[in-house]
């Protein structure tokens, strides 16, 4: 150690001290500043391409369009095929109404049985069981909706003289649904369990059931949590890729019914973007545009169900 | 309607009966209430076991293939070559390995295909007639390869005669399981009627058996031989994206927590950058693919199918699940710790490194170990960023061509011959989902194990 007087030592030691402290705070914010560069390039490169895809087609042409056939890029003609988004979203939106139509009652279901029927030793058990079905990956479950669930659909249909085809909005509904069972039934048994135990006791003190108790006072006051719950698992079923790749059937076509093959926006991303290394043409900037209307859909769906389950937390509070 | 409010012994024997059938009905409404509820855990317990065992029951054959065991004689008739070079005095370096490299090259212009036929025939009956280009059809098309490779490792074999075990070809492997219906005509067979003959003889005799399939984990992906396809490429492409994962996502990703739980004053910038985090979680990981293809790849000029633009992708995906479960496990901390290391002179940064992170330490490696679980298995933005093409080769650093484990499951499901790349992607379902059930245990066991000691 260097000599100097007691106070000279003091400084010295205490202003090497404030410079790793300045460091580590720069150190530090700099590296929460990713999350935030994560989302700028997000946002720039999504609109930046979408930009450019805009100058190919017209966004009244791709936002209302009703047929979507993309023409593979050609440089002597100007025909780049058409980019209607319709088909692709009323295809998102069927698949992502079957998975809700799967997910809600059963993940509402297994929550409340779960949360307030179930004994403390069969939940421990039967809970990380059911969550096992969130850490699968989808392309396990996409695997599964192809070779088994499709297959298996079209037979049961066949018996009932139903025309459903093995690859369909219905095979990959049905499989995403499973697939976010255990996101609603996770996230209703926290908002369940925030209803304050004092409701629950009123209820029964004026000699409801059990049933009656959980239909009447717990659902309506646990209602805004569990919607925002649904918002989000609505998000994440229009943002899948996987399941839909391999079970939706890729065929972009407006359709009635869900028992056809149909396309998502999803898949339609990854058709128009694998292969390409340029992005010159509508062909593959069109992934941009797309994109671009997925965060946008799921994001808003997000910051909406963040903000109603955010309310429901302070309304007990 | 009986009235209610009525005095007298028959009004209060109506109202009894009321509540009585009331009660009955509401039993039975509880009743079916709870069964309702039993049938939605059955239905998603259900799931999960159907899943398990449909992977399982198509997976479970493929790790036996059918395996042929052959004598195969270097017949020198056949193999006419020159020996190998030896050095001789005073010969360079270049030139020694000039004159190899051409050896080799020899034996590589060698009909190895009339070695494998010889030694087919050798286990041939006599009475059966085949041609050979039909007998060809029965080892897969990698046979050569080995029985070469072995001769350039060991060129003394000249003349002898050494055992191998060769896979047969995917079809025979179908064939030899029962996957394909004995009783379709011969134009719908894939394999002529004498190379199924001789195959059940085969069997029957031990030369073809069913072997442990080493190949499914150390052989790369093929399409010429599709029998010898592995996973052994995908495998090390998948570790090195985890490793690019684990070296920048669980640094980054604990700073900006302690940042924003221990060191950011509460302004509108912390609170933009908590909403953005949490915005960040529930992006579609398809969408970070997008910006992956248009930052990584079009704008840096990374190269294409490369791990590190894969595991870059993959850690802009984990860090908020990091940053998340970091700052969940900093707030449980308690405040006592922390006021107890700043009373006693630790700076800020001591009380946060010294003190506060080693007791989050177990929840901080459990949430590492569950996000990498999560980019193990995630495949959509892999396909974006050009990590779907076909590598033959096992990826020797994070800059070289590779793909994925999930990806080659997708590729692998998308192959024509249907018949034996089920089994195949099932057994690569199983290797991955074995993978990720390694992980999440490890997370357990150490999660348990540190926090007793904690």
């Amino acid at each position: 150690m260097r000599s100097g007087s007691p106070e000279q030592n003091y400084h010295r030691f205490y202003s090497a001290r404030n410079d790793v402290e300045i460091a580590v705070n720069a150190l530090l914010m700099f590296c929460s500043a990713v999350a935030i560069l994560t989302t700028v390039g997000i946002v720039l490169s999504l609109v930046f391409e979408a930009i450019r895809f805009f100058s190919f087609i017209n966004p009244a042409d791709f936002f209302f369009g009703t047929v979507w056939s993309p023409k593979f890029s050609s440089t002597t003609t100007n025909d780049h095929g058409q980019y209607g988004l319709l088909p692709l979203l009323t295809g998102t939106l069927w698949v992502a109404t079957i998975a809700s139509l799967v997910a809600v009652p059963i993940g509402l279901m297994t929550a409340i049985y779960l949360s307030q029927y179930a004994p403390r030793n069969v939940r421990a058990v039967i809970k990380p069981i059911i969550e096992i079905l969130a850490g699968i990956p989808t392309i396990v479950y996409g695997f599964f909706a192809l070779v088994t669930v499709g297959p298996f659909l079209k037979g049961a249909g066949a018996l009932v003289g139903l025309d459903i085809s093995a690859t369909s909005a219905l095979t990959a509904g049905l499989v995403m649904g499973v697939m976010i069972i255990p996101f609603i039934s996770s996230l209703s048994d926290d908002i369940l369990n925030q209803v304050p135990l004092a409701m629950r006791d009123g209820s029964y003190g004026l000699g409801a059931t059990q049933s009656e108790t959980i239909r009447k006072v717990l659902l309506p006051s646990a209602l805004p949590g569990i919607v925002g719950a649904f918002l989000l698992a609505v998000s994440r079923a229009i943002g899948e890729t996987m399941i839909v790749v391999l079970a939706a059937g890729n065929s972009p076509v407006l359709r009635g019914t869900p028992l056809e093959p149909i396309s998502t926006i999803t898949v339609s991303i990854v058709n128009q973007l694998t292969g390409d290394t340029d992005f010159t043409g509508p062909q593959s900037l069109v992934a941009f545009a797309l994109g671009l209307t997925l965060f946008i859909m799921t994001l808003l769906l997000n910051i909406a169900a963040l903000y109603i389950v955010r309310r429901f937390r302070e309304q007990y509070e | 309607m009986t009235d209610l409010l009525g005095t007298g012994r028959k009004a209060a024997n109506e109202r009894t009966q009321l509540v009585r059938a009331g009660l009955r009905r509401r039993h039975r409404n509880e009743q079916a209430f709870r069964i309702l509820g039993i049938v939605a855990i059955c239905c998603a317990l259900g799931f999960v076991a159907l899943l398990f065992t449909d992977v399982l029951r198509k997976g479970i054959p493929a790790f036996h293939q059918a395996t042929l065991h052959l004598d195969v004689t270097y017949d020198p008739t056949l193999l006419n070559v020159d020996p190998v070079p030896e050095r001789t005095a005073g010969q360079s370096d270049a030139d020694f390995n000039a004159a190899r490299l051409a050896w080799q090259r020899s034996v590589a212009m060698l009909n190895w295909n009339k070695v494998v036929e010889a030694a087919l025939r050798t286990v041939t009956p006599a009475g059966l007639e085949i041609d050979s280009r039909q007998l060809l059809t029965i080892p897969e098309t990698n046979a050569r390869h080995v029985i070469r490779e072995a001769f350039v490792a060991n060129p003394n074999l000249l003349g002898r005669t050494r055992s191998f075990d060769l896979l047969a070809s995917a079809n025979v492997d179908n064939w030899v399981k029962g996957n394909i219906d004995r009783e379709l005509g011969d134009a719908q067979q894939q394999m002529p009627a004498q190379a199924r003959a001789l195959v059940d003889g085969w069997v029957a005799d031990g030369t073809i058996t069913q072997d442990f399939a080493w190949g499914l984990f150390t052989n790369v992906d093929s399409r010429a031989a599709p029998a010898s396809a592995g996973l052994a490429g995908a495998f090390m492409g998948s570790l090195y994206m985890m490793l690019v994962v684990i070296v920048l996502a669980v640094p980054i990703g604990v700073a900006s927590a302690i940042y924003l739980e221990e060191f950011a004053p509460k302004s509108r910038l912390t609170d933009l950058i908590e909403v953005n985090i949490n915005n960040l979680a529930a992006v579609p990981s398809i969408v970070f693919g997008l910006l992956g293809a248009a930052v990584f790849i079009n704008f840096f000029h990374l190269p294409r199918s490369a791990p590190l633009v894969g595991g870059l992708v993959l850690t802009l995906m984990t860090l908020p699940t990091i940053i998340i479960a970091t700052r969940a496990a900093l707030q449980g901390v308690s405040p006592a710790l922390r006021q107890a290391a700043l009373g006693l002179g630790a700076s800020k940064t001591q009380m946060v490194f010294h003190h506060v992170l080693p007791v989050t330490f177990p929840s901080i490696l459990t949430a590492t170990i569950i996000g990498v679980a999560q980019a193990l298995g995630e495949t959509a933005p892999l396909l974006l960023i050009g990590m779907n093409a076909f590598v033959a080769s096992v990826p020797g650093s994070i800059v070289d061509q590779a793909t994925a484990l999930p990806v080659q499951i997708f590729l692998w499901q998308g192959n024509e011959n249907r018949n034996f790349f089920e089994a195949r992607t099932s057994a690569a379902i199983m290797v991955l989902l074995g993978l990720m059930i390694l992980l999440n245990a490890v997370a357990i066991f150490l999660r348990t194990r540190l926090e007793r000691r904690a």
